[in-house]
C-alpha cells in the first residue's frame, strides 16, 4: 500500500548490458514456450479428429493408435482437444498481457517522469486494483455480462495493470534520477524525446520479463476460470474447462484430468522460466560486484 | 512511528472508499436497474415499478449507494434481489470457513517456505539447493486447483484415506474439521510455498552478499550464526511485501478450492450467486473479499514499522 | 621491539585461470604501520580479505601466512580455528561504514556483540556497559545515546568510529583498514585518521591500511607496499619510497598523486610524462619542494599557464540572494512540513574567462547550486542570470539560450552516459536542441571531430559506453558537454571517482579545453587541491551558505573563516605529509 525503501534503494534497470550468454533457464523456458506455439500452430493445420465431435462408442479409453492421449467421457479425442485448447490459452495471454502492457507502461512512465499528483493518483489507483485479483474481477464480470472469453481477457488484463504501472515507475524513478537524463535535460530535450530515447530503452528488459510473467499469471488465471466454469463457454475446448469435466471421473478415469494439467503446468512453467532467464540476463543485481 | 501509522490508516480507508465505490458502480449501474432484470422479460411497467420499491432502487444512485455503504459499516448487507433473504448472516458465516482455509494455508505455506527457501540460499552453490529451487519452480506451475485434483484423486479416492469433500465446523466436532480441512489447506499453501520460498531464497541470498553479514564474520561469527542473527531479519523485509501481495492471490485462491472440495465458503456463495445472476449478494462478498484484503496490508505495513528502525524514525 | 607480527609469503589469488593477486611477499613486525597502495582492480582488498580468511568461495587462494602466536596457516587454516582469530586477534574496518553495519540492530549491540562472542565478557549487561566506553574512547560524543541508535541515525564519521570501536573491542594484534576514509568527508577523514594513528599506537597494534590516496599513507604508515595488477612493485620505507621510487609504476603514481608538481606547460605530470618528474624530498619544507617541481612560477594553472591574467570580462553569471529549501516528509501529524534549506542567501558573480572552484563537503549545498545554475532545479528565492537568462521561475521553452551556454560535466562516469546508447548519439545529443540546424552528416562530423578533440579515437563512436574505462568515459561527458560550444563549462566532481593516473588526464585535458575555447570554468569539488590546481577563485560553502570567497591563492594560504582554515588544515597533501615525516 505504501513505498517502501527496500524497493527503491534497489535498480532495477540494468546499468550494464545484457550479458550474451545463454542461461538454463532461459533455455528450458524458451523450450516450454515453443512447445505450446507449436501445439496451438499445429492445432490450426491438423488434429487428428474434430475437437468437438462426440462419439458415445470410444467413451472413456485409454491412449491407443488411434487416440493417442485416449477419449473423454463423451468420447471426444483427447489429444485434439488438447491442441485447440493452447489456442485459447495463448489467447487469452496475449489479449490480456497486451491490455496490461499499453495501459500500465505507459501511466507508471508518465507517473514517473510527471512526479508529483500525477504519480500519487497513478499510483493509489494502482494500490487499489491491486485488491481486485483477476480472478475476483472476472468473476465480476462474469455476474454483469455472463462468462465469455472478452470479460476473462478484459479481467485477465486489467488485473495485471498495476504490475506493470508498478515496474515502469520503478525504472522510470531510476533512469530519471541518473546522470544521463540530467544530461538530456541540460541539453534541453523535450520530455517526450527523454521517454522515447532514453527511458523506453532502458525500461524494456524489465518490462520483457514482467511480460513473460504477467503471462504465466495469465494463463494460471484463466485456466481457473474456465475450470469454474466463467471462462470461454463450451463447445470451444480449454485446458481449465478440461479439467472441470473431468471432475466426476477422477477417481476412475484420471487421465481425463492428467492431460490438460500438464498442459497447463508446461504453459505456466515455460513463461515463468523464461522471464526467470531473461531476469538472469537482464538483472543488475547479477552483474554487481565489488572492486 | 505514530505518523506512519496514521498515514498508513488514512491510506486504507480512501482505498476502502474508492473500492466500495468501485463496486458500486461496476456492480449496481452498469448492469441497469435491478428491479428491471428481476421482474423478468414480459413485466409490466406495475411490476417493476413495485419491485423497485420494495428493492429501494426507484431512489437516486448516491442515496442508494449511501444506503449500502452505510449498511456495511454496520454489517447489514441488505436483502438479496433473486433469493430475497438477508445476505449479512450468511456472509458472517461463510466468512469464518474461509478465513479458517486463508489463515491455515499461509501459516503451513511460511512454516515450508522459510526454511527450505532459506536452505536453497545457503546451498545455492550445491546440488541440494538446486533441487529445493527446481521443485520450488515446478510447485509454482502447478495452480492450485490442481494439485486439489491430484490430491483428492491419490490420497482420497485411490487411497481412501481422508474424505474428498465437504466440511465440518471446528466447534462441533474438531477431528472431523481436521479430516476434511488438511486437503483443501494442503492444496492451497502448495503454491503459495512455493512461490514464497522463491522469495524468501532470493532475499537471503540478497543479505548473503550485505557488507553487514562481511562484518559479523569479520568479528568471529559461524556463517549460520551470522545469518541467522544478522540476516534473518533483514531478509523478511522484502519477504512480508511478497506475503501482503500472496494473501490476496491466497483469497481468491481459495474460492476456486473450495469449489473442488466443495466447501461451503464465501467462495462456493459467490459462485452460486454468479450463477444466480444474483447481484447484490456478488457485491457483498466482493466488498467482503476485498476488505479482508485491504486489511492484511494494513497489518502487514504496520508490521513493517515495527520490524524497521529506518521506517520508523524517518518519514 | 622487533619481532615479527605477521609474515605473508607467496600469496596468490586466482578466480580459475586468471590470477588476480600473484607472489605477495612482505613481512610486519609488531606495532608497524604498512601501507599498502594501489588503483581500483589491484587486488589490495583481496589481499587483505584473504589474511582474514574471507574470500567469496569462488576464488582460490595459495601461499602462506602466519601470524604471531598462531601455528597455522592463515590462509588454509579451517573455519573453526580462524573464526576464533577474527575480531579478536585479527581485525577489520571496511571503506563503507553504513553498509558495514546491520541497519535493524542498534549500535551498542552491534559493538558488546565482538566481545561476547570471544567470550571476553560473558555477561551482557557488562558487555554493554564495556560498549559504551569503547563508544567514548573513539570520542563520539553522548556514547550512551549513540550505543541506543540504529546507525542510519549516525553520521558517516560517527558510524566509521563506531566500526573502529568495534574492531579494536578485543585488543587485536592485527588491524586491516581498507580505504576506511573514502567515503567520508575531508574534515572527517582527517579525524578517523587520526583516531585510527592514535589507538594503534597506544595498543601497539599492528596495521595494514589499504588505500588509493598516497597522502594518506604517508601520514599513516612507516613503511609502504606497492600494488599494480595483483603484484607487488615496489615495497620499503616511506620515505625511501616516495623520494626514490625506482619503480616507473610508483613514480607515476607519485607524479599524478602531485598537484603541486606540474611540467613546464603548468600541467599535471600524467603516467606518459612521469619521466621529468622530480619526487618530494622527504623531510624538506614543502614551499621548497613545489618551486623546485615545475617553474619558478607558482604551480597554479591559472597563473603558471595563463600568465596575461584573465582580462576582467563582463559578468556572465550574476547569482543574488537564493535559497533554496526542500520539504521533508511530515514528522508530525499537524504542524507545518519540516523545512530542510539546501541553499540559503546565496549570492556571487561569476565574470566571463574565469575558473570558478565550487569547494564544500557533502550536504553544504553545491550540488544543489549547480543544478539550479543548469535550470535543472529551481530556486525556491532569489535570482539567477546565467548569460542573459533568467533562471528563477523560467519555463523550459525559456531555457534554451541557457542550454546553448552552459553545459555539465558530471561525476560518476558509468550513470551519466545512458547505457543503451551509442558514444555518436550520446554526443550528438546537445546538438538536436532547438536551434542548432545541422543535417545527419553535418553532426557526425562534428561529433567526430569533438571526439578527436578529447583524445578519443575515431572509432569510438559507433561503440556502447560499457566499452570505454573510467577515464575515457569521463572523455566521452566532456565531449558531450561541449559539442554545441558552450560559453560555460560546469565540472560537478568530474574526477572523484577516477583513479589517480587518470585523474590526472582527465584535469589537463579540462585545462586543454578551457583554454582553447575560452571557457567560463565551474569547478565543484570536495578536494581541495584539485580546485587549487585548476581555478583562480574559490567559493567556500557550508551549509548552504558561503562562509568565504576569493582568490585561490588567498584562501588557501590566509583563509578567514575558521571553517575554511579547518578544511584547509584537514586536507591532507602529498607534499606536506612528507615533510612532516
Amino acid at each position: 500500500m505504501s513505498k517502501r525503501p527496500t524497493e527503491q534503494q534497489k535498480p532495477v534497470v540494468p546499468t550494464r548490458r545484457a550479458r550474451h550468454d545463454m542461461n538454463f533457464n532461459l533455455l528450458a523456458g524458451s523450450i516450454l514456450v515453443g512447445l505450446v506455439l507449436l501445439t496451438a500452430l499445429i492445432s490450426f493445420v491438423w488434429t487428428p479428429f474434430d475437437p468437438v465431435q462426440i462419439n458415445s462408442s470410444v467413451k472413456l479409453q485409454g491412449p491407443s493408435l488411434e487416440h493417442l492421449l485416449g477419449t473423454d467421457n463423451l468420447g471426444r479425442d483427447l489429444l485434439s482437444r488438447i491442441l485447440v485448447g493452447a489456442r485459447i490459452t495463448l489467447l487469452v495471454g496475449i489479449v490480456s498481457v497486451g491490455i496490461a502492457v499499453l495501459i500500465g507502461t505507459p501511466l507508471g512512465i508518465w507517473a514517473g517522469m510527471k512526479r508529483g499528483a500525477v504519480e500519487e493518483i497513478t499510483m493509489r489507483g494502482a494500490d487499489i486494483l491491486l485488491a481486485f485479483p483477476a480472478l475476483l474481477l472476472a468473476i465480476m464480470f462474469a455476474a454483469i455480462y455472463g462468462a465469455s472469453t472478452i470479460s476473462a481477457m478484459a479481467a485477465i488484463g486489467l488485473a495485471s495493470v498495476p504490475g506493470f504501472a508498478r515496474v515502469a515507475r520503478a525504472g522510470t524513478l531510476q533512469v530519471m534520477n541518473s546522470e544521463y537524463v540530467l544530461a538530456a535535460r541540460a541539453a534541453s530535450q523535450k520530455p517526450l524525446r527523454i521517454a522515447r530515447r532514453h527511458v523506453l530503452p532502458n525500461l524494456a528488459g524489465i518490462l520483457i520479463i514482467q511480460c513473460s510473467v504477467t503471462f504465466a499469471l495469465a494463463v494460471l488465471a484463466e485456466a481457473a476460470l474456465s475450470f469454474l466454469g466463467l471462462g470461454t463457454p463450451p463447445p470451444v475446448p480449454s485446458w481449465g474447462r478440461m479439467l472441470q469435466e473431468s471432475q466426476q471421473y477422477w477417481g476412475t478415469f484420471p487421465l481425463m484430468a492428467i492431460w490438460p494439467g500438464v498442459a497447463i503446468a508446461v504453459a505456466v512453467m515455460g513463461f515463468n522460466l523464461l522471464g526467470d532467464g531473461l531476469r538472469d540476463k537482464f538483472d543488475p543485481k547479477v552483474g554487481r560486484d565489488r572492486a | 512511528m505514530l505518523v506512519r501509522i496514521a498515514k498508513n490508516l488514512a491510506r486504507f480507508i480512501v482505498t476502502f472508499l474508492v473500492a466500495t465505490l468501485a463496486v458500486f458502480s461496476l456492480m449496481r449501474v452498469l448492469p441497469g436497474d435491478p428491479a428491471v432484470i428481476a421482474a423478468g422479460e414480459n413485466a409490466t411497467p406495475e411490476i417493476i415499478a413495485q419491485l423497485a420499491k420494495e428493492f429501494g432502487t426507484d431512489r437516486s444512485l448516491p442515496v442508494q449507494y449511501w444506503e449500502w455503504f452505510s449498511g456495511i459499516l454496520r454489517g447489514n448487507f441488505g436483502v438479496s434481489y433473486v433469493t430475497r433473504t438477508d445476505i449479512s448472516p450468511l456472509v458472517l458465516d461463510k466468512v469464518q470457513v474461509s478465513l479458517i482455509l486463508v489463515v491455515l494455508a499461509m501459516l503451513l505455506a511460511l512454516v515450508i517456505a522459510i526454511p527450505l527457501g532459506t536452505l536453497a540460499a545457503v546451498r545455492h552453490r550445491k546440488l541440494s539447493g538446486a533441487l529445493i529451487s527446481g521443485i520450488s519452480q515446478l510447485g509454482i506451475a502447478v495452480p492450485g486447483f490442481l494439485l486439489g485434483i491430484m490430491l483428492v484423486t491419490l490420497v482420497s479416492l485411490r487411497l481412501g484415506w481422508l474424505p474428498a469433500n465437504g466440511w465440518t465446523s471446528p466447534g462441533d466436532e474438531f477431528g472431523d474439521f481436521l479430516r476434511r480441512v488438511i486437503l483443501p489447506v494442503t492444496a492451497l499453501a502448495g503454491v503459495q510455498s512455493a512461490i514464497l520460498m522463491r522469495y524468501v531464497r532470493s532475499a537471503v541470498l540478497d543479505v548473503m552478499h550485505e557488507d553487514y553479514l562481511r562484518t559479523a564474520r569479520a568479528k568471529g561469527l559461524s556463517p549460520m550464526k551470522a545469518l541467522l542473527k544478522h540476516g534473518l531479519r533483514n531478509a523478511a523485509i522484502p519477504v512480508l511485501t511478497v506475503t501482503s501481495v500472496q494473501f490476496a492471490a491466497l483469497i481468491i485462491g481459495a474460492v476456486v478450492i473450495e469449489r473442488v472440495f466443495v466447501i461451503p465458503g464465501l467462495g462456493s456463495m459467490l459462485l452460486t450467486a454468479v450463477g444466480n445472476r444474483d447481484l447484490l449478494t456478488v457485491q457483498s462478498v466482493v466488498m467482503v473479499l476485498v476488505a479482508i484484503t485491504l486489511l492484511i496490508n494494513l497489518m502487514v505495513d504496520v508490521l513493517y514499522t515495527i520490524l524497521d528502525p529506518r521506517i520508523r524514525a524517518a518519514e | 621491539m622487533s619481532e615479527t607480527l605477521l609474515e605473508v609469503r607467496n600469496l596468490s589469488i586466482s578466480a580459475g585461470s586468471k590470477a588476480l593477486v600473484q607472489n605477495i611477499e612482505f613481512s610486519m613486525q609488531r606495532g608497524e604501520r604498512i601501507g599498502l597502495i594501489g588503483e581500483s582492480g589491484s587486488g589490495k582488498s583481496l589481499t587483505a580479505t584473504s589474511l582474514l580468511g574471507l574470500l567469496p568461495e569462488e576464488l582460490e587462494v595459495n601461499g602462506d601466512a602466519r601470524l604471531r602466536g598462531f601455528d597455522q596457516n592463515l590462509l588454509r587454516a579451517p573455519d573453526k580455528l580462524m573464526r576464533a582469530l577474527r575480531g579478536d586477534e585479527i581485525s577489520m574496518v571496511f571503506q563503507e561504514p553504513l553498509t558495514a553495519l546491520n541497519p535493524l540492530m542498534r549500535v551498542g549491540a552491534q559493538v558488546a556483540e565482538v566481545m561476547l562472542q570471544h567470550g571476553k565478557i560473558s555477561h551482557r549487561l557488562a558487555a554493554t556497559k564495556r560498549s559504551i566506553e569503547l563508544l567514548a574512547s573513539v570520542k563520539i560524543p553522548d556514547p550512551e545515546l549513540a550505543a541506543r541508535a540504529y546507525p542510519h541515525q549516525l553520521s558517516g564519521g560517527q558510524r566509521q568510529r563506531v566500526m573502529i570501536a568495534m574492531a579494536l573491542a578485543n585488543n587485536p594484534q592485527l588491524l586491516l583498514c581498507d580505504e576506511p576514509t573514502t567515503a567520508l568527508d575531508v574534515t572527517v577523514q582527517r579525524q578517523v585518521l587520526e583516531l585510527v594513528s592514535e589507538q594503534v599506537r597506544e595498543r601497539g597494534t599492528g596495521l595494514l591500511f589499504i588505500t588509493h590516496d598516497l597522502a594518506v599513507v604517508a601520514n599513516m604508515c612507516s613503511r609502504v607496499l606497492v600494488l599494480n595488477q595483483g603484484k607487488i612493485v615496489e615495497q620499503g620505507d616511506l620515505d625511501q619510497v616516495f623520494s626514490a621510487p625506482t619503480h616507473p609504476y610508483t613514480r607515476a603514481l607519485l607524479a599524478a598523486s602531485d598537484l603541486e608538481a606540474t611540467d613546464e606547460r603548468g600541467r599535471l605530470f600524467t603516467v606518459s610524462t612521469a619521466g621529468a618528474y622530480r619526487p618530494p624530498v622527504v623531510g624538506e619544507a614543502a614551499e621548497n619542494a613545489v618551486a623546485s617541481a615545475g617553474g619558478d612560477e607558482i604551480p597554479m594553472m591559472g597563473a603558471a599557464a595563463t600568465p596575461a591574467q584573465i582580462p576582467a570580462g563582463k559578468a556572465l553569471i550574476e547569482v543574488s540572494e537564493v535559497s533554496r529549501i526542500y520539504h521533508r516528509a511530515r514528522t508530525t501529524l499537524w504542524g507545518p512540513r519540516p523545512e530542510v534549506p539546501a541553499l540559503d542567501g546565496i549570492s556571487f558573480t561569476v565574470r566571463s574567462g574565469e575558473r570558478l572552484g565550487i569547494v564544500g563537503e557533502s550536504g553544504s549545498g553545491k550540488s544543489t547550486l549547480l543544478r539550479i545554475l543548469a535550470g535543472l532545479d529551481q530556486p525556491s528565492k532569489g535570482s539567477v542570470l546565467v548569460a542573459g537568462t533568467e533562471v528563477a521561475g523560467a519555463k523550459e521553452r525559456d531555457l534554451v539560450d541557457l542550454r546553448k551556454e552552459l553545459q555539465i560535466v558530471f561525476q560518476d562516469p558509468m550513470g551519466s552516459l545512458d547505457p543503451r546508447m551509442r558514444v555518436r548519439d550520446i554526443v550528438a545529443e546537445p546538438l538536436l536542441i532547438p536551434g542548432v540546424n545541422l543535417n545527419a552528416t553535418e553532426r557526425s562530423a562534428t561529433v567526430s571531430r569533438m571526439l578527436e578533440s578529447v583524445g578519443l579515437e575515431s572509432d569510438s563512436a559507433a561503440r556502447y559506453p560499457h566499452q570505454f574505462s573510467g577515464g575515457q568515459r569521463q572523455r566521452i561527458s566532456i565531449a558531450r558537454a561541449l559539442v554545441n560550444r558552450p560559453r560555460i563549462l560546469v565540472a560537478d566532481e568530474p574526477v572523484s571517482a577516477l583513479d589517480v593516473s587518470v585523474r590526472a588526464q582527465v584535469l589537463n585535458l579540462l585545462a586543454d579545453l578551457v583554454e582553447e575555447n575560452e571557457l567560463t570554468l565551474l569547478f565543484v569539488s570536495h578536494d581541495l587541491a584539485v580546485v587549487r590546481h585548476l581555478c583562480d577563485k574559490v567559493i567556500v560553502m557550508k551549509d548552504g551558505k558561503i562562509v568565504e570567497a576569493g582568490n585561490t591563492k588567498q584562501i588557501y594560504t590566509n583563509p578567514a573563516h575558521p571553517y575554511t582554515a579547518e578544511l584547509v588544515a584537514s586536507s591532507l597533501n602529498l607534499r606536506e605529509e612528507l615533510a612532516r615525516v
